[in-house]
């Protein structure tokens, strides 16, 4: 087994002056095995995707990094970090600036992250060019997206977007917040269609926060139930999901509203 | 005799766009209805229209009756406010998708439940609390004086979710008007409040027209469904007709989707499944 690229280990987190959010919470994240974690509203999923995320610390335990903690004061690690561990939201409305570009969109990464600094000044905007297009091939957007500004675009297509902007500094790990429930279900099959075509092609991990299990059966080999912030269960999603130990996960299971059965 | 008739109803904005158009359907007494589509198709305007809520500036075309046996047959659209205000809560009335919304910050539940209690039933004083209580039993919310001091932020959204249905039960509607109930709540509440919803619409014989986006949902508590794109009926027939042989394009689309999704959690294994 290889080493995880992102572990949390015994990871505590309370908001100030208020109860613990998160309570001993261990999961490693290793190459091809994205793990989805599910639970209710409050359960502590999105605080969790925050710590791996590094927008928080936790307030107990560590997370970390190809084996190191996890040190926002580092900047030089932290700047390989964001490289490597990308984010998508779950409103494809709010998490694109509405007066930018795609292009400008897609290429903030490579801009902040300073991945075109070794280029001489005018060559840098040809191969930011390049980058985009790719990006924007990659998530099935056309060409002329480039030019074009996010309230031109359906729900559908600003998600593909975001993911662009994701996958343009070509991280190991997406980490994803409920990133197919803001859309409908045939915008959102094609959406899961394509995070699954991204996992095979690029090798690209996909660790998501969702309460929709049909979802994360599809997309992720690995699953971690929260339940009030502890981690109930965890383990292969087939055996988790397929058949779950712990009462809550039952519960969970059992509350999927089902299509009813085909006549055979 | 059709408690609510739809009959070529249209809906269209102030600058002139259709939103709803030529829509047709049937609601009997005692049975349930489901309004299928997804963002943008027309679905709660159809809802709105039924209960002549539509937002200033549109119109409505067409036309909508309720035919409620001992009240008579009244045609909605055109309809006066007065009019509507003595069918709203009594012959029709609505839970909305969102309860924070449909509920008054700043009123304790008790009181919002006792309004209309009081407005239909004519109740005061101890009896008006007593039915309070009844109707909050009702929805099994547990500790039913609790939630009555409570303010809305007070309590949970599932919570909340049977407080709003408390109130649009309290006038004994004959159509109960079902908006995406449940789409704001966790799974394992959801699970509850339809099993709840499914309770109470039998209990009462009430009609029920569920108004939803998620097929899975739609197809286990009604009868019939009728698929809406951009404001028009694509299909329309039995639940298990519809969802095992969609014959329009896009209700196969929407259907195929649905089937896709469902086929993930299937191929986890038996084990829980039956």
């Amino acid at each position: 087994m290889s080493r995880p690229i992102i572990e949390a280990r015994e990871v505590g987190f309370a908001y100030r002056r208020a109860p613990a959010v998160l309570t001993d919470v261990s999961i490693e994240i290793t190459q091809g095995r994205g793990v989805a974690l599910v639970g209710e509203s409050g359960a502590g999923k999105t605080t969790l995707l925050r710590l791996l995320l590094g927008l928080a610390t936790p307030t107990t335990g560590r997370i970390l990094f190809d084996g190191d903690t996890l040190a926002p004061g580092d900047r030089r690690r932290m700047r390989s970090f964001r490289r490597d561990v990308q984010t998508v939201f779950q409103d494809p409305y709010s998490s694109l600036d509405p007066r930018q570009s795609v292009a400008r969109i897609v290429s903030e990464p490579l801009r902040s992250l300073g991945l075109l600094r070794d280029l001489p000044r005018p060559e840098r905007r040809a191969a930011a060019g390049e980058r985009v297009a790719a990006a924007l091939h990659a998530v099935g957007l056309p060409e002329d997206a480039a030019g074009r500004y996010p309230h031109e675009f359906s729900g559908g297509q600003r998600q593909r977007v975001a993911i662009a902007r994701a996958i343009v500094s070509e991280p190991r790990v997406l980490l994803a917040d409920e990133p197919v429930s803001a859309l409908d279900v045939s915008t959102r099959v094609r959406i899961v269609d394509l995070l699954a075509e991204l996992r095979e092609t690029r090798g690209l991990t996909v660790v998501m926060v969702s309460h929709d299990l049909a979802v994360v059966a599809a997309l992720c080999p690995q699953v971690a139930v929260l339940e009030r912030g502890r981690v109930v269960e965890q383990g292969d999603t087939a055996a988790v999901l397929g058949s779950p130990r712990h009462a809550y996960t039952r519960r969970l299971v059992r509350s999927v509203p089902r299509l009813p059965a085909r006549p055979a | 005799m059709s408690l609510l008739e739809v009959a070529g109803l249209g809906v269209r904005s102030a600058d002139g766009r259709d939103l709803i158009s030529d829509l047709s359907f049937t609601v009997d007494a005692g049975t349930r209805f489901g309004l299928i589509g997804e963002s943008g198709s027309g679905k709660s305007l159809t809802a709105l229209a039924i209960m002549g809520l539509l937002p200033p500036g549109m119109t409505a075309s067409g036309s909508v009756t309720l035919d409620v046996p001992g009240r008579g047959r009244t045609e909605i659209v055109g309809a006066g406010e007065r009019l509507l205000n003595r069918l709203r809560g009594r012959t029709t009335s609505v839970v909305f998708q969102e309860p924070l919304t449909a509920l008054d910050p700043l009123m304790r539940i008790g009181h919002q439940v006792a309004e209309p209690l009081r407005r239909a039933q004519g109740l005061r004083g101890r009896a008006l609390k007593t039915a309070v209580t009844a109707a909050l039993e009702e929805v099994r919310l547990a500790e039913p004086d609790r939630i009555a001091r409570a303010y809305p932020h007070e309590i949970s959204g599932g919570q909340r979710q049977r407080v709003a249905i408390a109130m649009a039960l309290a006038c004994r509607p004959a159509l109960l008007i079902a908006d995406e109930p449940t789409t704001a709540l966790d799974v394992t509440v959801q699970a509850e409040i339809l099993a709840l919803l499914d309770g109470l619409v039998s209990a009462h014989s009430m009609a029920l027209l569920f108004i939803g986006h998620d097929l899975a949902v739609v197809s286990g508590i009604t009868d019939h469904v009728l698929i809406l794109k951009d404001g028009k009926a694509v299909e329309s027939g039995a639940v298990l007709d519809v969802v095992n042989a969609p014959r329009h394009p896009y209700a196969r689309e929407l259907v195929g989707s649905a089937r896709e999704l469902d086929a993930a959690l299937d191929r986890l294994g038996e084990g829980e499944r039956s």
